[in-house]
């Protein structure tokens, strides 16, 4: 019987076609047939140890699992027949021996798996009189709570950790009544994707911390939207109760994310309830910030713009939304300027960058490709969901290989090329040269064993994937890195994808968020603008250079913020602060990195007086006499932003010139300013629960032990980084991971505000 | 690293095994390494846990047993998860004499628990304690499948069968 023919079964004298080879639970759940069932999960192994999946099969004597029964031609199932109900109810029965049936304390009552099936499977009177055991509770961390007295060992938590989280942290010790799930010695769960542990298990053991004893299932409303932190885009459902998110779950997208979302996505919300959130506008009067209203804050907001017409430079956040840059974008061209960008984080314009880069292939066919090349980029935990993928890509048997300054902590086998930020261009180029390419630099490039592997790797696969990532499109010569690498794919027969930076950088680029031949990103900070228009970005952590962007925003003559927050930075730099709606609070479009529109509604009301930016800046608009601001919703909005994108192609072709002049010389230690996982954008930084987890890292100078030794520096010093003349003290951490000739010296920190750009020439000095 | 497709490895191997127990040591769980399919060394843990068991006076340490997942490149709660399974390792400290009393069904019909009143009144500790001079660990096992020799105990590797307390006193006194 081969594994794609198809077989006729009968279930509750239904007849179902399927596939030979295919679990009857699968069959059955296609069909609508409800089986109870705990432990198994269509994403994870079948262990079949809860047996509440039991169910009678003509001509087997006894009741048997359909989890781990597979169908086969002619097989009469009987899910509800005496012989399965009595084998269910028997299960039920034992599990409930040691539970505690505490749901009026337990965060999961009300949509428990377990509460479900014993009302339709259990038995009114417990027959067992003896004590129930205690299992104490254990700290895993700041985001899932424990209470294993709870758990009914169905092991998908154990599962989980190791089959999708790709780290074994999970485990079921000891065996018959002294069997418990945990990690043994106290330790946290340190998966980015350990959130998913709070929607897998189906009993109370495994609940959301930050949840914890806020609401009760049925009080909570239900809104569909979609995540805002990476190109991922994962849809999610937000829970609300009084106007105020409670919490965050993942709604199921095969060809998005899955059934996962990961934890930053998660837990973000909590960054909404932050005490900087901006509740009124504000104006500052005489150096001093002042309360206003709406009108006078707008018409003020007007009066500077216009006077600073052609001369404004503006700055939108890549998480934006589609609708907010279509309208920013538009306000700014209505003055006359085309100094409009979202590549705050990039550094090299050189043209580089193909006309609108896009991940080249869907989400949902990575895990397909047979190899990949990621430069540049650590979708572990940049893009957490894009990271699963590639893994399970590896575990297909995908050969990966990656090219960064820093060697990353992976969960699957990859080849990882360490190379110095100033090298890594050297290191493509021999890749490029051993596929076969040929050109400036490649030409030169001296081919080493491991460039020839990954060569051989890419050439031999049936298809290839190269990616760019966010270090990538972060690095001073990003023209000549993308270029390189479409050389690589050229020759090799793969294809190019860049993952881009935030939540809407594909649709960011889709409205026209970025200048045709006014000033980009950097040469508006480089030669500072009269005024500036500043949409949702903090600056001081969301720059490529946060010095020159406090400065330039410090001389301008006019500045105006519309901010969900505020910060001492943004008082710093803006002359009128207008409170915009934050995650959750507004509708809005998001297009992720393949290409995909996503729209959503808001799930509450904005905070106070914040409004959604959309409607800010249509009423700005208004206010400036400026054309095609009459728009009455954010639909309306995305029409127009649509059909504005229409002539607009995802086109990854790249025509750089490889000769360009190399910005980074290699001369003395490099700065490797990599933006960490939590510290994104301003949601995150403000979500507690994320900032105590042990990726949320705080600023360090990151070196390895060869270049901390030319330094004078040991594990644990204070030193001092000094780059272009900007200083910043920090604490030494010797970390083997770090290339020679560089040091990781994180942007995006709290500390590291007072530096340069991302990567630049440092020197270090003993504090 | 999954259930799924293949042996559960850490991502992280530890390249110089050599740092791990003595030679001799390596040598003997490398044997049972040799035992199964290449890729599958963590099918030795049970024998490698044995063997540092013994070594280490009859107990595992979290240290002994993080060394053994590093040495077959297992995480170490998959390592734990075999240690606590069973009851034969023991993961406290125990006594010279590790006496282990069946108390299964064929050694209880035939009077176990007389010979675990008289071990307890002579030894001067409860199952599962350690004598003061830690000579000796009193401890009630499942079945060891010795039911043609009902009541049996086990000390060390010897089986002790068709016991009385006459014979326990016997059996006891001849050790050191």
């Amino acid at each position: 019987m081969t594994e794609d023919s198809m077989v006729t079964i009968e279930v509750d004298g239904q007849e179902l076609k399927a596939k030979a080879g295919a679990m009857l639970i699968d069959v059955a759940d296609q069909a609508g047939i409800d089986i109870p069932r705990f432990c198994y999960h269509n994403k994870l192994s079948v262990s079949a140890n809860c047996r509440m999946c039991l169910i009678e099969v003509e001509k087997v004597p006894k009741p048997i699992p359909a989890c781990a029964t597979s169908v086969m031609d002619g097989m009469k199932v009987y899910t509800k027949s005496p012989m399965a109900l009595a084998a269910q109810k028997g299960t039920m029965e034992f599990l409930l021996i040691n539970h505690p049936l505490d749901c009026p304390v337990c965060d999961q009552g009300g949509e428990c798996e377990l509460q479900d099936q014993s009302l339709a499977y259990g038995s009114d009177v417990a027959r067992f009189v003896e004590k129930k055991r205690l299992v104490p509770k254990k700290y895993i961390g700041p985001l899932v709570e424990t209470n294993f007295n709870r758990c009914i060992h169905c092991t998908r938590c154990v599962r989980f950790s190791a089959e999708i989280a790709g780290m074994r942290e999970m485990g079921s010790t000891g065996r018959g009544e002294y069997m418990k799930i945990g990690t043994y010695v106290e330790r946290t769960i340190d998966s980015e994707l350990s959130g998913n542990l709070i929607d897998i298990c189906p009993v109370g053991s495994l609940t959301s911390k930050p949840y914890r004893y806020q609401a009760r299932a049925w009080e909570l409303t239900q809104s569909d939207s979609v995540a805002p932190h990476d190109a991922v885009g994962s849809n999610i459902h937000i829970h609300v109760r009084n106007n105020r998110v409670m919490r965050v779950h993942p709604k199921a997208n095969e060809a998005v994310n899955e059934c996962w979302i990961s934890d930053r996505d998660r837990f973000s919300y909590e960054g909404l309830y932050s005490e900087d959130r901006l509740t009124s506008p504000m104006i500052k009067e005489n150096g001093r910030w002042v309360e206003t209203d709406w009108e006078t804050a707008l018409q003020q907001v007007a009066d500077g713009l216009k006077e600073m017409g052609a001369g404004t430079g503006a700055l939108l956040s890549p998480s934006a939304t589609v609708e907010e840059l279509y309208l920013a974008q538009k306000l700014v061209r209505s003055l006359g300027s085309d100094n409009i960008d979202f590549r705050v984080r990039q550094s090299d314009f050189r043209g580089g960058e193909p006309a609108l880069p896009w991940l080249g292939l869907g989400i949902d066919e990575i895990e397909a490709v047979d190899a990949v090349l990621v430069i540049g980029a650590n979708p572990r935990k940049d893009q957490p969901i894009l990271g699963h993928r590639l893994r399970k890509a590896a575990l297909n048997g995908a050969s990966v290989c990656y090219l960064n300054p820093l060697e990353y902590d992976l969960n699957y086998h990859a080849e990882q090329l360490l190379s110095a930020p100033a090298n890594m261009a050297d290191d493509l180029a021999a890749v490029a040269k051993a596929v076969g390419a040929t050109g400036a630099i490649i030409d030169d490039a001296e081919v080493k064993a491991q460039h020839q592997s990954v060569a051989e790797q890419l050439k031999q696969a049936g298809s290839a994937l190269v990616l760019l990532g966010n270090l990538a499109s972060a690095h001073p010569d990003y023209s000549i890195l993308s270029a390189l690498a479409a050389e690589v794919a050229k020759a090799s027969g793969a294809k190019i994808g860049f993952i881009g930076e935030a939540a809407n950088s594909t649709g960011a680029r889709l409205v026209a968020a970025m200048p045709t031949d006014g000033l980009n990103a950097q040469s508006m900070l480089e030669q500072p603008c009269k005024g500036y228009l500043l949409l949702g970005l903090e600056p001081d952590r969301d720059f490529w250079n946060p010095t020159q962007a406090q400065t330039a925003f410090k001389q301008a003559e006019f500045v105006v913020a519309l901010t969900a927050y505020r910060s001492a930075s943004l008082e710093a730099a803006a002359d009128v602060l207008l409170p915009m709606a934050g995650f959750a609070e507004t509708s809005g479009t998001y297009v992720n990195g393949d290409g995909t529109w996503q729209s959503f509604a808001g799930a509450v009301q904005p905070m106070g007086e914040a409004r959604p930016a959309w409607k800010i800046l249509r009423v700005m608009g208004n206010l400036l006499d400026a054309d095609g601001f009459d728009q009455n919703s954010s639909q309306d909005v995305l029409e127009q932003a649509r059909n504005s994108a229409d002539g607009r192609q995802l086109d990854n072709s790249v025509t750089a010139d490889l000769g360009q002049e190399r910005r980074l010389n290699g001369s003395g230690l490099t700065r490797i300013g990599d933006v960490p996982i939590y510290a994104t954008d301003a949601l995150v930084r403000r979500a507690p629960a994320l900032q105590k987890t042990a990726d949320a890292i705080s600023a360090a100078i990151r070196i390895n032990p060869g270049e901390a030794a030319k330094a004078g520096l040991a594990d644990g010093d204070r030193a001092t980084v000094i780059q272009e003349g900007n200083l910043a003290t920090m604490p030494v951490e010797i970390d083997p991971g770090v290339a020679g000739g560089s040091v990781r010296v994180c942007a995006a920190l709290a500390g590291s505000e007072t530096l340069g750009g991302q990567f630049g020439e440092v020197t270090l000095e003993k504090a | 690293m999954g259930f799924k497709s293949e042996p559960m490895t850490t991502m992280t191997p530890l390249e110089d095994k050599n740092s791990l127990f003595t030679p001799e040591i390596r040598s003997q769980i490398d044997k049972w390494i040799g035992k199964y399919p290449a890729g599958w060394k963590q099918s030795a843990v049970m024998a490698a846990l044995s063997i540092m068991q013994d070594e280490n006076g009859g107990w595992l340490s979290r240290e002994i047993m993080d060394d053994v997942a590093a040495y077959l490149d297992m995480p170490p709660i998959a390592v734990y998860e075999v240690a606590t399974f069973y009851s034969m390792y023991e993961l406290e400290p125990v006594g010279r004499h590790k006496v282990c009393v069946c108390t299964n069904i064929s050694c209880m019909i035939n009077g176990s628990d007389k010979i675990v009143d008289h071990l307890e009144g002579k030894l001067g500790v409860k199952l599962g304690q350690t004598t003061e001079d830690n000579r000796f660990t009193l401890k009630e096992v499942e079945c060891l499948g010795a039911c043609g020799g009902a009541p049996m105990m086990q000390i060390g590797k010897q089986y002790y069968e068709n016991l009385a307390p006459e014979k326990v006193d016997e059996i006891l006194d001849g050790l050191e």
